[in-house]
Order: C-alpha cells, then structure tokens, then sequence
C-alpha cells in the first residue's frame, strides 16, 4: 500500500513519552501477558542477584555463622535444636537454602551475562569482518564457524574448559574456575551472532547509502559502525537473549556435571549437583528450590526472547 | 438458466478487524461475468482487487472475512460454504491463476504429479485417464512435446512456460469461473501477450468466466469484454471495455487512463493524478478520491462517496464525465 | 552430482584435519605427557626414553603426522588416569552409549516429527498450543533437570524403575547389549526418555516452524485453489516441503545426542563414552579427552555426510547440475 498520507489537519502531536508509549513494540508488550510477566520475573531475579548480599538473610559462605546443628532443616520450619526458622530450609552444612540460591543465581547470571556479552563480541565484531571485508577474511572466518557449528555448543565448552583446567596449574584452578566457565561458554557460542551479522552486512553493504559513504571517503570502520551496525541490531537482541537462557543452562549444566563452578562457589548448578545427593533421603528442598529457580530463570528469558523475536520480526506480524 | 451469470457478486464486504479498528478492503462491491465473458477488475495496489478474488472463491487469509454480500455461483450461493463443501467447488466449478509462477508450483512435485492430482480429486476418472487428460491440458496451453513433459519438475521450465503449466493446472478440472489474479506481472513483457492471447482463447472456447485481475490497463484492453475499476475498496466504474477506457466518467478512471501509456493513445504528454490512495485506515470523511479530484466540490468532500447503484450504474461519482449532461453542459 | 560428493568428502577429511590438529595440540601441550605417565618414581633416563618413544624430540609437523598415523590405527596412547590403552576403553564404553543413543534419536525423530506436524496444521487448536507450552517448559528444561525429575518419580516415588547402570547386559563378541534382557530394558527407559526429549521439542518446533512456513508459500495457496482436499495439501504437498530443510538440522541434531549424552550418562551413571569423558576431564586425562574428541568427530562428520547424500535424494532442484557454488 502506498505510503503517503492525505494531508489531514494537523493533529496535536503527543509527547514524546507518550509517543513510545504508544509506539508498536511498546504496545505489543503491554498487551502480552507472558511477555510482561517474565519480564518481572527476570527483572526479580537480577535484582535479587546483584543484591544479593543485601537481601539474603545469611551469608551461606562464612563459616563462622555456620551451626551444623541447623543441618537440614525442612522448609516453613523451626529447625529442632536451635529453633532456627529458614524459609526454604537448609543443606546438609546447616546453609540457608534461600541465601545460596540468591548467591547461586548471582554466580549463574554472572556467568551467563558475561559469556553472552564475550560471544556477543567476538560474533559481532567477526561478523562484521566477515561480511564487509569478503574474501579470504569471509572464507577463514566461515569456515572456522561451519567446523565449530559441527559440534554442539556444550561439548566445545566443555573441552575448552578440559584443556584450560589442564593449563591452569592446580592451586588456581578453583579461583579460575568462573572466568574459564565464561570462556568456555563464550567461545562455544559466537557462531550464531556471527553467521546473522555477516548476513546482514551482505545485505546492507550494497544499498545505495553504504556506497554512497563510501564514494565521500569514509573508511571502512566508520562504514561498519555507523551505517551497517544499527541495522543488525535487532536479530543481535534476540539473539543475545537466547543465547543468555542457553548460556545459563549451559553454565548450569557444567556446574552440575561437577566441571564447573566449584562447591566454594556454588552456581544454581552446583547447587542441584549437592541437592541430588539428598533426593533420595527424603531431604527434596535442598534440590528442589534451586532447580526451580533455575528453571524459572530459563524459562522466563526464553519466553521474553520469543516474545521479542515475534515483536521485532515484522513478517510475522 | 441461460439469463444467470456464473458469477454475480452482491454488495460484498470484507472487513479486517485491526487495534486501529475495522478497514473495509472490499465495501460494497457487485458485478456480474457472464459465461465466456471476461470482466477485467483494475486498480492500484491496495484498491481491494485481489482481496475481492480471493473472497470469491474462499480464499481470505484470517482475520479478513466477508462480513456481508453475496457471492453466486450460477444462481448458487458459495460465500456463506465452508471446509469440504468449499473444497468440493475450487477447481472443479471455479479455479485460480495466480501472479508468480514460480513460487505457485509445488517445487518438489512433477507437473504430471500435480495435473493428475487435481484431475482425480474433481473428475470421477482412474489414474492412467488422469494422465491422459493431464497431457492433453499440458498439450492445450501449448507446452511442447507435452507428454514428455509430464515427468518434469517446475524448475525445469522457463517461466513462461510454468505459466502455462499453471493456467492448464486452474482449467484441468474444467471450472466455469477462473480468476486470474495477475497473470501476466511477473512475466517478461515479450511473453505476457502470449499469455494473454492463450486466455483468452480458452475462455472463448470453453465458454469459461474470467475475473482477470490486473493493474495493466493494457492488458485490459487487450483481453476484457467490460472493466471493473476499483479505488480504496470500492468500485469506482463498471462498464464495457470501449465505453469505460474511451469515455471514462469516474474523474479516477480517466486519470487512470491519461497516466498509463497507451501505443493507440499517440504521443500525448503522460499525467499523473496528484497525491497517492489514501490507506484504509485514513479514509476521507467525503468520497474516497475527493483529496485527489479536481472536480471535487463540497459535497464530495463531506457526504459520503455515492454507491454505483444510487448513481448511473457506471461510475460512482456525484459529478462524473462524460455523460450526455455534462457533455452538453460543456458544449 | 559425483563433482559435489567429492567436494563434501574434501570438506569432512577437512574438518578431520582441524579437529586432529586440536586433538594433537592438547595431548602435547596441556600438561606435559610425559611427566603425566610417569608418575613419581622416574629417572633422567626414563624421561628422554619416553621423550623418544613418544617422538616429542622430532619437530611439529612430523609429530603431528604420526598423531594422525597412529589415530587412523586406532592408537590413541595409554590412559593417564588408568594405564590402559585408550581404544580399548573406548571400544568397552562405546556400545552403552550407541544403544542409548540409538533409542534415544529414534524416539526424538518420531515424536518430534509427529507432534511439529500435529502442531503446525492445528495451530490455533487446544492441544497444539499446550503441546506449544509444555514445550517451551521442555527447551527452558536443562537435560540433567529432567533426568533428576523422571528418577525422582519414577525411581525414588514409585520404584519401578532403576535410577542408575545398565542392568544386565549380555556379550555378543566385542558388542555388549542390554536389549535382551528386562533389567537392561528397564534401565534404559529413563535415560533413554532424558536423553530423547529435549532433541524432541527442538525437532518438533523445527517442524513446526518449517512447516508453518510452507503452509504459507503461494504454491499451498494454489492447492487450496484447486481444490486439493487438506490430507494431501498437509501430508503431500507441504510435508515434502517441509523435510528438505528439516533433515539437515535434524541431522545434526541427531549427531549431538551423542554428544548429549555425556550429561545423561552422568545423571544415571551410564557406563557409556560420555561419562568417560566427563572423568577425563575432571582428572585431566587428555589421550581420553583427544581420543573422545576423534571419535565423536568421525561420527558427526559421517552423519552430516549421510544427511547431505539424502538431502541430495529428496530435492530435484539439487539433482539438475549444480556442481558449482554453495547452496
């Protein structure tokens, strides 16, 4: 349909809050449900995790506040020896399972942030060369990306931790254990942020406006970062947030898998690998509270990532 | 029988429900195609000539839906079927030509595959008759060496050529409407007159109804016995072919005409009409064209644009051209 | 078409290369080998023999090449952690997790197949959008979550099945199976299930998603148009469609079930490759990390190249020639 208005008496234009108020992404959110909820839920839950020293009643790692009489109190109960009360309870080492988690989510989302914020980075920047540069830039930088995109992202991360473990003399290896975690996971996922880069900057690198900068000399960085950069935004957004979800599970996983976050640094990971011992004990709360959040933290961001990929994917709509 | 039009659209309306409320596509919107005739429907992009198509024979992508009229198919009312009773008349009684043959032919299927597919879901014949009717439908719309042809796959064809294999593929089961919804756009120019001609021919000689889509007023002249002209949803002018493009009367139909190059029209200076079709959503209060019409006076502005019927029955329009008052008002 | 095979078979023994390159990389230069096979009591002498069996005094690429001599046989070295061969630990372990892994990809691809088509033609029903839920739930699910929950509820609440091993499994020459008794049957049900259904909901919104998209190309349009009733518009007509680009990604998907299964293998304890590989690595074992690392290679490699074969069987548009330029 063309475009151009009809000339309709001018109309009162609304302020600019009220303008992005009403704008179609805005508007798309306020109107879906899940959107917004798992927005709030995330949100929650970041707060939560940069506060956590704040918030939490504990602090589960000082050992000087630790009483094992408080081992494995239930859930909504007074512990029976030291009358004690802990919302959801406490481990085997009489922890709070409350403030662990706050702390196990902290660690996580550290993790995940971080190692999306590195694959970002490096996919972006890659792409980008990829994309502008072409020739044998394109072809060494591709074909890196289609041998990795051969292996599932866990399993690279998981021998990028292995040989970094192996390089890290082992005295250090614990204290190295969270950056390694961020690297692995990092690197096992630029490909994607790559791959989307490179082919919006094939697309944009030809439009009338690119070689237009180009023919006023400017030079090929300013070209990548002014002009074809904010285009590829959008697909690095959704993107980011999905990958953030998968980076969370990931660094989950690894803890879990005991090559990870170590027990002196327990992410929600490592907190299911302590949890499992106890399941079949009867103690559930231990494994249980940090699984669920967990899963809820996963699930929200991949409910926002969906969301924002129906929202920024005009075909769709 | 013989007085019933295979096709009569009556006052249809198609609506579509957005958050900026209801746009009507298509508003009030009623013509008739007698059998072997060919009623040409033009139009700009977004006029609603496609979406009255694809309401004629169910095809409306959700949430647009026809909201009131009446489709009639030879006397038959087809608008309110729905599901298998619906499936039952597309191909068989009506069938569809759509723009681009390359993306309207399956890609992973033979033409024979899909001629014959069609043949047996409509016509009461075993397989092998099937295909002996496919190659004779491959054979009509001039394929050669049809026969041959059967095994191929769309690809293998030039686009022309899957053109063709699309029109046999909408007449195979013999329908008595075709709607052709821009056959001929997405083809080269040295091949949309071959298209065109082969039309026409098979609607003569088989007697069939075409509703042929077109923003090409040339084709137009070409191929239809009478012209629809829509604007913004509705119709503007209805007419045979000679009356409507030699002397339009919508003030729209004849700025359509003076802005399309026309070889029989000499060498005339092309206008344009100022401005652009306003979107659904942003109608005028007054008739539809009247930010665009230099005729346009008051009453276009404020009263609500006139409907074909409550006008001559050829152009919408309060003050329209070329009628015997105005021409003797000019003279 | 033989120009292309031969392209795709250069591209694999490439991606061999690279990975035998890494593989080589880390046994010579995470750690130190020798020190780590050594152990304590060692003499000079015990060093510079081992220094020369192991031709760690030769240059780069000629130690690299015997590498890849000796991996093509089968020789990956002793394990650091057990002094024993390597292949034959792997040899031992493989059988556990191609029979996981076997169970596994057939259920993904059948359930997941089954429900993306379901979902795709039903899209606005009940059922499809609370299959749509539960699948999210499924994806947002880390594999070892789910693992936990079906021992929670089926090993620790109800007791029927076994949370953990193989059961009894029976020796058919270098092969050992656990399809034909009931304890290894039993066992298999739950890793089986974890390992299947997070490859299942991506496979099914694969599907779905692909099919979607189909079911909007003109060509359906033009079904629709002529009448074709919906079985054969669905099942005929976009379903064909839809498998062309579904089979590639469910290939890989495929191959990373084996990959997979190292975490499911870890939660129940699994005697398979993965779990070896999980241990080499929390010891730092690396001929096992590398020799893991060339097997799974081979294996992945393969199934990317039986998926382009049959990529090549189902669409026309590739068999006409096209020997040159990418697809």
């Amino acid at each position: 349909m063309t475009e151009t208005r009809i000339e309709t008496p001018a109309a009162p234009r609304p302020s600019r809050p009220r303008r992005v108020w009403e704008s179609d992404f805005i508007w798309s959110f306020r109107h879906s449900p899940v959107a917004v909820v798992s927005f709030v839920v995330v949100l929650l839950m970041m707060l939560g995790a940069l506060f956590a020293p704040l918030i939490a009643p504990h602090d589960p790692f000082n050992p000087a506040t630790l009483n094992l009489m408080n081992g494995f109190t239930p859930p909504g109960e007074a512990n029976q020896f030291t009358g004690e009360f802990f919302v959801l309870g406490t481990d085997d080492q009489g922890r709070d399972v409350f403030s662990t988690i706050l702390f196990g989510m902290r660690i996580s989302l550290f993790v995940g942030l971080s190692a999306v914020f590195l694959a970002m980075l490096i996919g972006v920047t890659v792409g980008l060369m990829a994309g502008y540069l072409g020739g044998w830039t394109e072809t060494l930088i591709m074909r890196l990306a289609d041998v990795q995109l051969t292996f599932p992202a866990i399993l690279v991360a998981m021998l990028i931790f292995g040989i970094a473990k192996g390089i890290t003399p082992p005295e250090h290896r614990d204290a190295m254990a969270i950056w390694v975690l961020i690297l692995a996971i990092g690197l096992s996922d630029w490909v994607q942020f790559a791959r989307v880069v490179r082919g919006a900057t094939l697309v944009e690198k030809n439009k009338e406006y690119v070689q237009a900068a180009r023919l006023i000399g400017r030079t090929p960085f300013s070209i990548m970062l002014r002009h074809i950069l904010p285009n590829v935004l959008n697909p690095v957004l959704v993107i980011a947030t999905i990958s953030l979800a998968l980076a969370i599970i990931a660094e989950a996983t690894l803890s879990f898998l005991g090559v990870g976050a170590p027990p002196t640094k327990p992410s929600l990971g490592t907190l299911i690998r302590i949890g499992q011992e106890f399941m079949f004990s009867g103690e559930w709360w231990i494994l249980f509270f940090p699984a669920a959040t967990l899963l809820a933290l996963a699930l929200s961001i991949n409910l926002l990532g969906d969301w924002l990929r129906d929202a920024l994917n005009p075909r769709l709509r | 029988m013989i007085n019933t039009p295979v096709l009569s659209v009556r006052d249809l309306v198609v609506e579509i429900p957005t958050r900026h409320g209801v746009l009507r596509p298509v508003d009030h919107v009623s013509y008739d195609i007698a059998a072997g005739e060919i009623l040409g429907v033009v139009g700009e992009s977004g006029a609603g000539k496609s979406m009255t198509g694809n309401a004629v024979i169910g095809l409306l992508d959700p949430p647009a839906r026809i909201t009131s009229g009446e489709v009639l198919l030879s006397g038959q009312p087809v608008h309110s079927l729905r599901g298998e009773a619906l499936r039952r008349l597309r191909g068989k009684r009506m069938g569809m030509i759509f723009q681009d043959p390359l993306t309207s032919l399956n890609p992973l299927l033979t033409v024979g595959d899909q001629l014959a597919e069609t043949i047996i879901e409509h016509l009461d014949v075993s397989q092998s008759e099937a295909r002996r009717r496919a190659v004779a439908a491959l054979d009509e719309v001039g394929i050669p060496a049809a026969s041959q042809r059967m095994g191929s796959y769309p690809h293998e064809f030039s686009g022309g050529m899957r053109q063709r294999v699309v029109i046999a593929l909408a007449l195979c089961a013999e329908p008595d409407l075709v709607i052709a919804d821009e056959p001929t756009t997405a083809l080269d120019v040295s091949v949309q007159a071959q298209i065109i001609v082969l039309l026409k021919r098979l609607c003569r000689e088989r007697g069939v109804a075409v509703m042929l889509v077109t923003h090409d007023m040339g084709v137009i002249a070409e191929a239809a016995d009478r012209v629809a002209v829509m604007y913004a949803g509705r119709l503007a002018e209805l007419g045979p072919v000679r009356e409507v493009l030699g002397r339009a009367r919508h003030p729209y139909t004849a700025g359509l005409m003076a802005s399309t190059p026309l070889a029989s029209q000499g060498r005339a200076r092309l206008r344009q009409i100022p401005g652009a079709m306003p979107r659904l959503g942003n109608l005028p209060p007054g008739c539809a064209f009247s930010p665009r019409c230099d005729r346009a006076q008051a009453q276009c502005h404020e009263e609500p644009g006139p409907t074909l019927k409550r006008c001559d029955g050829r152009a919408a329009c309060w003050f329209p051209l070329n009628t015997d008052a105005t021409e003797e008002a000019e003279a | 078409m033989l120009a292309y095979i031969i392209r795709r078979v250069a591209q694999s023994v490439l991606v061999l290369l690279v990975v035998g390159l890494v593989a080589f990389a880390m046994f010579r230069f995470v750690g130190d080998p020798v020190d780590a096979m050594l152990g304590q009591e060692r003499t000079q002498a015990d060093i510079a023999r081992l220094t020369a069996e192991l031709g760690l005094d030769q240059p780069f690429p000629v130690q690299y090449w015997r590498f890849l001599e000796q991996a093509v046989q089968g020789n990956f070295g002793l394990s650091y952690r057990q002094g024993r061969p390597v292949s034959e630990i792997l040899v031992e372990r493989l059988p556990a997790t191609l029979e996981l892994a076997f169970v596994s990809g057939l259920m993904a691809l059948a359930g997941g197949i089954a429900l993306g088509i379901f979902t795709a033609i039903w899209r606005r029903g009940i059922s499809a959008n609370i299959i749509m839920t539960v699948s999210l739930i499924g994806v947002s699910l880390p594999t070892f979550l789910i693992g936990i929950l079906l021992i929670y509820l089926f090993s620790v609440e109800l007791g029927w099945l076994p949370s953990f091993g193989r059961g009894e499994v029976t020796r058919i020459g270098w092969w050992t199976t656990g399809f034909l008794t009931e304890s290894g049957l039993k066992a298999l049900i739950l890793p089986a299930i974890t390992l299947g259904l997070y490859q299942m909901t991506l496979i099914m919104r694969l599907v779905r998603t692909e099919m979607l998209e189909v079911l909007r190309m003109e060509y359906i349009r033009f079904a629709r148009a002529r009448g074709i009733r919906e079985k054969s518009i669905n099942f005929r007509h976009a379903l064909k469609n839809t498998l062309v680009p579904v089979i590639t990604i469910t290939g890989l998907q495929l191959g990373s079930i084996i990959a997979f299964a190292i975490i499911t293998e870890t939660v129940f304890q699994w005697p398979g490759v993965g779990l070896l590989f999980i241990n080499a690595i929390q010891f730092v074992d690396i001929p096992v990390m590398a020799a893991y690392l060339m097997l799974i290679s081979v294996m992945f490699v393969g199934i990317n190249l039986i998926v382009d074969m049959l990529y090549f069987a189902i669409d026309p548009r590739l068999r006409v020639d096209r020997t040159a330029g990418g697809h």
